[in-house]
């Protein structure tokens, strides 16, 4: 029975990381750039929700309202103004801009928000359970699982069937060819970025209600989320919201056998993946 | 009579190598021009600086009059050039009917207006439906070079540039390709063929260019050049066609 729990709490967690991992698996699995700041994205929202929420008294819904269209923005001047000058087949230049943005970005927050942490309050949402056969259920993350999944659902759905998916698709593939189609890459990366970003809102709103942020925790996030998408395999959104369960499942099981050992555990499947299958749990071997 | 698209003294570099000196073409509307020359000869160059994707002079590129040289290259295909470029560079991880889907979807996005659709594309190259739901990377080389025609004609274009797009077929195959451009001609799409086989060259197309080493050598039509002349040209002075 424990151990079930910890594996119904570990998909729960998962929940979470797919948040995380969604926008990731967009931007480093189909456009396959290094977006090193991207837990600290999620802790810049997070900071602006709960800095808008305690001066307007604003509830979470309102929040995630406001976040997500911000959020979007921000995806698309950051690709227009960084990533759009660094995107090519060389993924180097982009990781060295973005490590620069992360530092940047850190310091920021500091000198606004100081290190302290802080939490969104969820006025009784994130204490509340259903029990179900003994095992208790919290409603907050049930509601991060579900919202996960809906995402994923919607992403996924994007790639394959609108004109925007397609072309982002053909531009991941081949950036020249799909310009000689008519494509402009950087228009559609532009627009895949606020997408990914604008994922991000709903994890920043989520990850402040369920625990606390300060703007030092962001590379913590982004270590989640690029291990979610290399053991779900590049490429594949369901494979990030998969490789976000496996990651979910081990960190509980691992703090069952001992707490210290949990975020640990994470890693060390992810390690295993790694070396066992470097394409991914669900990801096709590169040709 | 003007010409569709004409170059005009095009230059093109890589870097410090300097791949075209001075080409001037012309291609008017609905002819078939055929490009020949060895390899390195700057044929290849040639189309990629027409499609943008090398940095030229403006003025070096007309398009009906208008300078466009060294536009973005998606840009240029909205003003109606496409290409088939060399080695088909398909979108691999696509189907065959969503690589073709791609261009439908611009073409409708900048309203291009133009005869081709997937309904008509499939009866000129029966296998693009036929296969229309497999990967494109299952496909033979043809049936690639089929999709990756298509996908250029998908766009719309007025003026389709053909980049080697019998290398590594077998002649069969070659055959079947080669068989379709008369329709594709009809349509009222002007053609820049890029083409190794000399004889090949010849029967498709209405005039030639020959290319050595980044220069025009011979232009005339191509049923009036002999193949000495082609010979002289494609090598040099003092060789003779073996």
């Amino acid at each position: 029975m424990q151990w079930f729990d910890a594996l119904v709490q570990g998909i729960l967690l998962g929940g979470m990381y797919a948040q995380y991992a969604l926008g990731m698996a967009l931007m480093f699995g189909v456009m396959r750039i290094v977006n090193i700041s991207h837990g600290d994205l999620v802790i810049l929202l997070s900071l602006i929700g709960i800095s808008m929420a305690t001066a307007w008294g604003l509830a979470p819904v309102s929040v995630l309202i406001i976040l997500v269209p911000l959020a979007v923005l921000m995806g698309w001047v950051l690709q227009k103004l960084v990533l759009n000058r660094v995107v090519g087949s060389d993924p180097l230049p982009s990781l060295i801009a973005t490590f620069g943005l992360s530092i940047a970005l850190q310091n920021l927050m500091l000198q606004i928000w100081s290190a302290n942490s802080r939490s969104l309050p969820g006025h009784g949402i994130e204490s509340q359970s259903i029990e179900i056969g003994g095992i208790y259920i919290g409603l907050l993350p049930l509601i991060v699982l579900a919202v996960a999944t809906g995402l994923t659902w919607g992403v996924d759905l994007m790639l394959k069937h609108t004109r925007f998916g397609r072309a982002l698709r053909a531009a991941s593939s081949d950036v020249e060819a799909a310009a000689m189609t008519g494509i402009n890459p950087r228009a559609v990366y532009a627009l895949a970025t606020a997408v990914a970003v604008g994922i991000l809102g709903f994890a920043a709103v989520f990850q402040s209600l369920r625990s606390t942020v300060a703007p030092a925790d962001g590379p913590a996030q982004l270590i989640y989320a690029f291990e979610a998408v290399i053991i779900g395999g590049m490429g594949a959104v369901w494979g990030a919201f998969l490789g976000s369960m496996v990651l979910g499942i081990s960190q509980a099981i691992g703090f069952r056998i001992d707490p210290g050992f949990g975020v640990l555990a994470g890693h060390i499947v992810f390690l295993i993946v790694l070396a066992t299958r470097p394409q991914g749990l669900f990801g096709k071997a590169s040709t | 009579m003007t010409a569709v698209l004409s170059t005009h003294g095009l230059i093109a570099r890589y870097g410090d190598f300097q791949a075209l000196y001075g080409v001037d073409t012309e291609l008017h509307a609905g002819e078939a021009v055929a490009l020949i020359g060895a390899n390195g000869a700057g044929k290849s160059t040639f189309l990629r600086s027409i499609m943008g994707l090398l940095p030229v002079g403006r003025e070096m590129v007309l398009l009906d009059g208008e300078p466009i040289g060294g536009t973005a290259t998606d840009r240029m295909v909205q003003k109606g050039i496409a290409i088939v470029p060399e080695g088909r560079r398909l979108f691999t991880g696509m189907s065959v009917e969503d690589n073709l889907r791609v261009a439908i979807d611009q073409a409708a996005r900048f309203g291009a207006k133009g005869g081709w659709t997937l309904t008509r594309l499939q009866k000129l190259f029966p296998i693009l439906a036929e296969k229309a739901r497999a990967p494109v990377q299952s496909l033979s080389g043809g049936q690639q070079q089929m999709v990756a025609i298509g996908r250029a004609l998908l766009c719309q274009p007025r003026v389709l540039l053909c980049d080697e797009i019998s290398l590594g077929l077998a002649p069969k195959v070659i055959r079947e390709i080669y068989a379709a451009l008369p329709e594709i001609r009809a349509a009222g799409t002007a053609m820049i063929v890029v083409e190794q086989d000399v004889g090949l060259a010849q029967s498709a197309s209405d005039r030639l260019y020959c290319m050595l080493e980044g220069r025009v050598t011979l232009t005339g039509k191509s049923g009036d050049v002999t193949r000495e002349q082609i010979g002289k040209a494609y090598f040099g002075a003092g060789h003779a066609v073996v």
